[in-house]
């Protein structure tokens, strides 16, 4: 088989390989699988607001997915997308507090490259030190999260803290925010999930038809190689960590600007690290990035529903672990699947 | 200046001594594990999950037992249990090995935070379940200021300082270890030489297991007597910084460890020191104290350290 047909398969098998495991654990602690799953599937897509939801979900996903996948292709394993995408949010917060009485024309736009300019610095500490020192991008980033993520609990307590109660900073002005597409009920879904699959796109044509991104892939591939080839590697790495991070970082202004239009703190929620499932799901193309994140966010959202009937929704987490777990592995999944095959 | 009496303070109690060498213990598991499986060449990114997974399982079982050694003796085989998959992924499927451990912290999480509530009723944080006591250890506890340091300290914090010798002596002066470093270093010629490079490996990775599980272990049932979601805090990552700091060798990673231990103790100390009167909003930032020394350390002082040559390359036998 090709392996561009493997791509497909061992992802989609690890879905359901991890499903079923998953199920054993449900009754490991006494409860029905199939209404645990009937009750995911109703809670993602039972209804046009659940389903609303599912999208509002997959927005940040497909950016911070995005990220990660870019940094794989150049040979980068970016595992800070949660804190650049952190950082992003408090750029586009603090940017997009001071935009009142500018047209949303322009607001909109320098908001949301506010937010790209902060992960990308944020992201190119990492890429930096990888290109001068040799520091492991896989220990600097962890570290970068770890420092954004106490840096936005003091930003959130001090000085953006506004009003009493939850943490939270004042609202960005009216003219940064999304202007949504379609609302249902209490729910917008925003234009973020257009910017999204716009990102996704020009990721693509990037990789795939520019000398920047054949730059990026022979890095990937063979350093040794593409630096006789003529290449900068050392611009390359810092570059390539800070596009990484500047998708992410994206993934936090929209955060900020459609959906909850001020940095309430703990937003990001693991969005970072599911950035890293679904680069690895989607394997790294963009358009199968778009396809896992739906899959990642319909799992999330469809979580909540399941504690209704008794699963707890950390049983996601388990899953998306599993589904990782045989892609990093992806000889297990292949060897069954042949197994299967010889039976016949 | 205030900052230099605070600090003078600091450095003169010590009871600080005490605190680093706790806030070192869990790491100093964790990091030896680390250098267990690296050396034979197996990249085990995965210890963060392993401290996670061995804190809430030495909970657990003290719960059911009501024995805190059985706990902590009980949550070893988990942790290796728990690699076992590492291992089994990494050496025997050649799979990536990063991508595995991301897995298997991704499980672990998922594991202790899906399990509390139907054995504890509760979500967030189990109930207290005790916590292993600390010893008083004759004679050293009537010297001055080194008695009040580490004259009734844990056994546990004891355990991770011997094992620091038991693994340079595994490692150094055994021919076990001598075949670990063969195989971390050149698997083909280990092979040649007839050494199972296979089973070396899967030794290396299981260590780490049994190692990180004691550090979560500590981390609940050692010092707290509960276990919370995430508990280990990013530990398992600091632990692996400390590792490379520490040239992938026992000594240097408990050198490495102490400095951080330290500087988590120093922001404990600085927090809560009565002459600064920290405000609970710039509380925060203290915590990144630990992270920002990683960062700095390993930056700074990479360029000197070397891993092994095989270190993260699945191992292929030639037919």
């Amino acid at each position: 088989m090709s392996s561009r047909v493997w791509a497909f398969l061992v992802p989609f098998f690890s879905v359901i390989i991890a499903l079923l495991v998953a199920a054993v654990v449900i009754i490991a602690i006494g409860q029905n699988p199939f209404i645990a799953y009937k009750a995911m599937i109703e809670g993602a897509f039972g209804n046009l607001q659940a389903l609303a939801d599912t999208i509002i979900k997959t927005t940040p996903l497909i950016l911070t997915g995005l990220s990660v996948g870019f940094g794989f292709r150049a040979g980068l394993f970016n595992i800070g997308a949660e804190g650049q995408m952190i950082i992003g949010a408090i750029f586009a917060t603090v940017v997009g507090i001071n935009m009142r009485g500018i047209p949303p024309t322009l607001a909109i736009p320098v908001t949301m490259l506010a937010g790209m300019i902060g992960g990308a610095l944020w992201a190119a500490i990492s890429g930096y030190l990888k290109a001068k020192t040799g520091a492991h991008e896989v220990v600097t980033t962890i570290m970068l999260n770890w420092i954004a993520t106490y840096i936005s609990s003091y930003l959130i307590t001090g000085p953006l803290a506004v009003g009493s109660g939850t943490p939270k900073s004042p609202e960005i002005a009216p003219s940064a925010k999304l202007p949504p597409i379609v609302t249902v009920g209490a729910l917008e879904m925003t234009s973020g999930i257009a910017i999204s699959i716009i990102a996704a796109i020009v990721m693509y044509i990037i990789l795939e038809k520019t000398k920047t991104g054949y730059e990026v892939k022979a890095t990937g591939f063979n350093p040794y190689a593409a630096e006789y080839g003529g290449i900068n590697i050392s611009k390359n790495i810092v570059m390539c960590m800070a596009i990484s991070g500047a998708l992410a970082g994206l993934a936090g202004a929209l955060e900020v600007m459609g959906l909850h239009h001020r940095f309430l703190g703990t937003l990001s929620g693991g969005k970072g690290f599911d950035g890293i499932s679904i680069a690895l799901i989607g394997q790294n193309h963009p358009i199968g990035i778009i396809f896992a994140s739906f899959l990642i966010a319909s799992l999330r959202t469809g979580s909540s529903n399941m504690q209704f009937v008794g699963v707890p929704k950390h049983i996601v987490t388990i899953i998306q672990g599993i589904v990782i777990f045989l892609v990093a592995a992806d000889r297990i999944v292949k060897t069954l699947l042949k197994a299967k095959k010889v039976r016949k | 200046m205030k900052i230099f009496e605070v600090l003078w303070n600091i450095f003169t109690n010590p009871l600080f001594y005490k605190l680093t060498l706790t806030a070192s213990t869990p790491l100093l598991f964790a990091s030896l594990g680390g250098v267990f499986s690296e050396i034979t060449g197996v990249v085990n990114i995965a210890l963060e999950g392993i401290m996670l997974l061995g804190a809430f399982s030495s909970v657990v079982i003290t719960y059911y037992t009501g024995s805190v050694w059985l706990g902590f003796l009980l949550s070893i085989p988990i942790g290796i249990g728990f690699s076992w998959f590492h291992a089994w992924a990494s050496i025997k499927w050649r799979g990536n090995q990063i991508v595995s451990a991301t897995a298997l912290i991704l499980i672990a999480q998922g594991l202790t935070g899906f399990l509390m509530e139907p054995i504890f009723g509760q979500p967030g944080q189990t109930p207290y379940v005790g916590r292993i006591n600390e010893v008083t250890i004759p004679g050293l506890s009537k010297v001055p200021f080194l008695g009040e340091a580490i004259g009734t300290i844990s056994p546990i914090v004891i355990l991770a300082f011997a094992m620091v010798l038991f693994a340079w002596f595994l490692i150094y002066k055994t021919p076990l270890g001598l075949r670990m470093r063969a195989v971390g270093e050149n698997p083909e010629a280990a092979d040649t030489l007839g050494v199972n490079v296979f089973k070396i490996r899967y030794f290396g990775v299981l260590m780490s297991g049994a190692l990180a599980s004691m550090g979560g272990a500590f981390l609940s049932i050692g010092e707290v007597g509960n276990f919370r979601e995430l508990m280990t805090g990013g530990r398992g990552f600091i632990a692996l910084a400390a590792m490379i700091l520490g040239n992938w060798n026992p000594v240097g990673a408990m050198w490495a460890c102490l400095l951080f231990g330290m500087s988590e103790a120093l922001a404990n100390q600085l927090q809560s020191s009565p002459l600064l009167n920290v405000s609970a909003t710039v509380k925060p930032l203290f915590n990144l104290f630990p992270f920002v020394v990683t960062l700095v350390v390993v930056a700074g002082l990479i360029g000197r350290t070397r891993p092994p040559a095989a270190d993260g390359i699945p191992y292929e036998k030639e037919e």
